[in-house]
């Protein structure tokens, strides 16, 4: 174990914690950017450090075919590689395998896929995944998992089950750096409450430093999702940290936080930042449109980031998409958005007014009281009261 | 604005300084402009760009034909020109309408009524009035009249042409002049050295801040440039400033230099970084010369080191050793080599903030040299120093190849 976890606020399910890693101290509910290729697309680490970036993802995948990981290991690890003082953590790389290549195929033995290089087979086992992620040097190292899509049914969903706990053994074997790399298990399970809680015991048993729920985030519908969460949560240990892969969308950060979960991970902000896509508190504002052209507001008039205290959005919608400017002052802003709903949700664990957060969060995305009934759902599991922000349900 | 000639140099060659109400420091000239596109730097965010020496990087150059695609004149207005619209108070823009790297003027598609440009929108013809109406809302300290610029190929006829009209322009511009900013006149005259006489000395009577130089980078040769950029300065009074639009490489601007030009608008950097190469020569005060470049094959340019070669995979060394630009104190050749091998936009922008680091350094270089009276010294070194290494393998055709 390389971690401290340490609980310093409660509401409910709901925690802020102080997550003491090796590189750095953070403090959760944290967002973590998705820094693919070693970078965060358009940003210096600088930057990451002003917005407030506690810890970044880096794609084993990715990095294993360039720069390599042995070559990273030679310079001495990612963090000197890319010069981030602060956190990292890398995931297996066995769901890039699975969603990105063509004839990828999980046996017992791994995931063998076609090289992206030379087309040769080639075969990515839990050792060899613990491996590379043993030489990027990762304060969070992700297990390799059997990941099934939630949209998929039948006994497959507990055959890959099964399998990852089978591997999770694999991993803890030959992870050689246990005492500056924390192994987070991965629990799957599908939608299926059943296969979800076998995996989770025998995660436990394990006793790793910290716990994520995958196999989510890919499709399933908003129902199933937050049950399945909710589940995991509630059974996962409380002194360890709880990462839901994938998330992203401010609205499932903040549902999830409610149901006890501490870190979430996704392209999202910076992938719709390229697009024209600014988060604010209403949604998005898609800066793309015409109507954009005249408007001389700020993208956020709360928002307290460099591009919103200098920027209109007319000037905005005439960078974006046309000049890499654009996307860089985009995903600035929506990375200091992101950053800033961390802040908010800790703090407000922290000082006790986590349901007034949740409402008013609410309140201003669904002005007109139209919460979904998932979310809905959702929080009273939590117990929070958000009537308040809800307009009588009609059954018409 | 307030332009003032300290020092010469050989002749015409001159070290001066320049006020600009939004720039808090003097600026001491000869300088170079950065290019922007609408307003900002390519890839240097604003935060990024307080990094960079100051005041030499506090003039940026502005093409107003950037905001075409997007924002309204009228937009710009309402916003409160280019210092509220690009968030950037301390800075001195100088606006006009040629970029070098992607508005072009296009001369077979001018006519009398106005100079046409090839675009990112197509190609455009901006006539003075709507030229004025966008300097009006954008507001710049200092702004160039409306030029038609032509070729070195074109006929005498043609090229005459241009100059007329430049000049008419130039008063039709002069005439709609908003009530602050500086105005350069415009000067042409292609590759004739009487039209280019005729144009500076119309211009040099005209109720102007200083003179924009244009209609150079557009085919005509290295060797022909020094007598027409003569000509052109010849003409004009010592005390007003001198802003040329074209010369690219250092070589090119030791000859604007030479001629006595005081401000350089230059799309080095930005090749230097689309093509992954970063500038690597000596900065130092000691005089350049072969020995003090590191040793290299026959055929390398000793002036900048490409970062894509796999020579760089792993060198963990910055760009430059002592470099105290952010790139150079941040991070190594290693994880530059990477970044463009795997195509990421923090490349671009790691390169651009180095090579205007280092691109200025030049400029300073530049200037010490003037002010101790050895500017010619300094730029047969420079010049000589390139081929230095060439020179001893006696191969004459790579030394006619640049």
């Amino acid at each position: 174990m390389a971690l401290r976890f340490e609980v310093v606020g409660r509401f409910k399910r709901a925690r802020a914690a102080q997550l003491t890693l090796p590189h750095f101290e953070c403090q959760t509910p944290l967002f973590m950017p998705v820094g693919t290729q070693g970078t965060i697309k358009g940003l210096t680490t600088n930057q990451l450090e002003d917005i407030g970036c506690q810890i970044i993802l880096g794609n084993t995948y990715h990095l294993a075919l360039r720069p390599t990981s042995e070559l990273i290991d030679e310079l001495g690890g990612l963090h000197k590689f890319m010069n981030w003082p602060r956190a990292l953590l890398t995931d297996s790389g066995g769901f890039q395998m699975v969603s990105l290549l063509h004839l990828a195929d999980i046996t017992e033995k791994g995931v063998t896929f076609q090289s992206p290089v030379d087309g040769k087979p080639m075969l990515l086992t839990p050792e060899e995944s613990i491996q590379i992620q043993n030489r990027i040097g990762a304060d969070i190292i992700m297990a390799l998992d059997d990941v099934v899509k939630t949209t998929i049914t039948g006994p497959r969903i507990e055959e890959a089950m099964y399998r990852t706990l089978r591997w999770i053994d694999r991993c803890i074997a030959a992870h050689k750096r246990p005492h500056e790399q924390n192994l987070f298990g991965i629990v799957q399970g599908g939608l299926d409450p059943v296969l979800r809680d076998i995996c989770v015991r025998g995660l436990v048993d394990r006793n790793l430093p910290g716990y994520a729920i995958g196999g989510l985030a890919g499709g399933e519908d908003k129902d199933s999702f937050w049950r399945v969460v909710a589940q995991c949560t509630a059974a996962l240990p409380g002194d360890k940290p709880r990462y839901v892969m994938g998330v992203g969308y401010p609205l499932d950060i903040v549902v999830c936080s409610a149901l006890g979960a501490d870190m979430y991970d996704c392209v999202y902000p910076t992938r719709t930042a390229r697009f024209g896509t600014a988060l604010v508190p209403e949604g998005v504002l898609k800066l793309k449109h015409n109507a954009m052209a005249k408007d001389t507001r700020p993208i956020d008039p709360t928002c307290a980031c460099m591009v919103c205290k200098n920027y209109t959005r007319a000037y905005i919608h005439s960078l974006v998409t046309k000049d890499a400017m654009g996307s860089q002052l985009l995903s600035y802003h929506n990375l200091y958005y992101m950053m800033q709903l961390s802040r908010n949700l800790h703090s407000s664990i922290v000082e006790g007014k986590f349901p007034e957060f949740v409402c008013n969060f609410l309140q201003k995305m669904f002005p007109k009281g139209d919460v979904p009934e998932w979310v809905c759902n959702a929080m009273e599991v939590a117990e929070i009261d958000i009537s308040s922000c809800c307009a009588p349900f009609r059954k018409d | 604005m307030k332009f003032a000639v300290k020092a010469f140099s050989n002749g015409t060659a001159r070290a001066g300084v320049l006020h600009l109400d939004s720039v808090a420091t003097a600026i001491d000239t000869p300088s170079l402009l950065l290019s922007t596109r609408k307003g900002l730097p390519l890839f240097i965010s604003p935060d990024l760009l307080s990094s960079l020496p100051s005041p030499d990087s506090r003039l940026l150059h502005v093409s107003p034909l950037h905001f075409l695609e997007g924002l309204s004149v009228k937009t710009i207005s309402k916003i409160g020109g280019l210092h509220q619209l690009v968030g950037l108070h301390d800075r001195g823009f100088v606006a006009f309408p040629r970029d070098s790297i992607q508005c072009l003027p296009e001369a077979t598609a001018a006519n009398k009524t106005g100079a046409s440009f090839e675009t990112p929108c197509g190609r455009l013809l901006i006539k003075p009035a709507e030229y004025m109406e966008m300097i009006s809302s954008m507001k710049p300290e200092l702004w160039a009249t409306l030029a038609d610029e032509v070729p070195a190929w074109v006929s005498n006829k043609r090229n005459k042409t241009s100059v007329d009209r430049t000049i008419k322009w130039l008063d039709e511009c002069i005439a709609l002049s908003p009530a602050n900013g500086a105005v350069f006149g415009a000067i042409v005259g292609g590759s004739s050295l009487e039209e280019r006489q005729r144009c500076a000395q119309e211009a040099a009577t005209r109720n102007v801040s200083g003179y924009w130089i244009g209609g150079f980078g557009l085919a005509e040769s290295m060797d022909e440039r020094p007598a027409l950029l003569n000509a052109v300065t010849e003409a004009l009074p010592e005390e007003k400033p001198r802003l040329i639009c074209g010369l690219g490489l250092p070589e090119e601007i030791l000859q604007g230099v030479a001629a006595g030009v005081d401000l350089f608008e230059s799309t080095y950097i930005y090749h230097l970084t689309l093509e992954g190469f970063a500038l690597t020569f000596p900065l130092e005060r000691t005089r350049i010369n072969g020995s003090n470049l590191a040793p290299n094959d026959a055929g390398i340019d000793p002036r900048k080191i490409n970062l894509r070669a796999t020579v760089f995979r792993k060198d963990t060394t910055p760009i430059v050793e002592g470099c105290t630009c952010y790139t150079c104190q941040n991070h190594t050749r290693a994880y530059i080599n990477h970044l463009l091998n795997v195509h990421e936009m923090l490349a671009q922008i790691l390169l651009e903030i180095h090579n205007t680091h280092h691109f200025l350094g030049f400029f300073r270089l530049i200037r010490e040299a003037i002010k101790a009276g050895r500017f010619e010294e300094f730029r047969k070194d420079f010049v000589r120093s390139r081929y230095d290494h060439l020179v001893e393998e006696g191969s004459e055709r790579v030394l006619l190849a640049r």
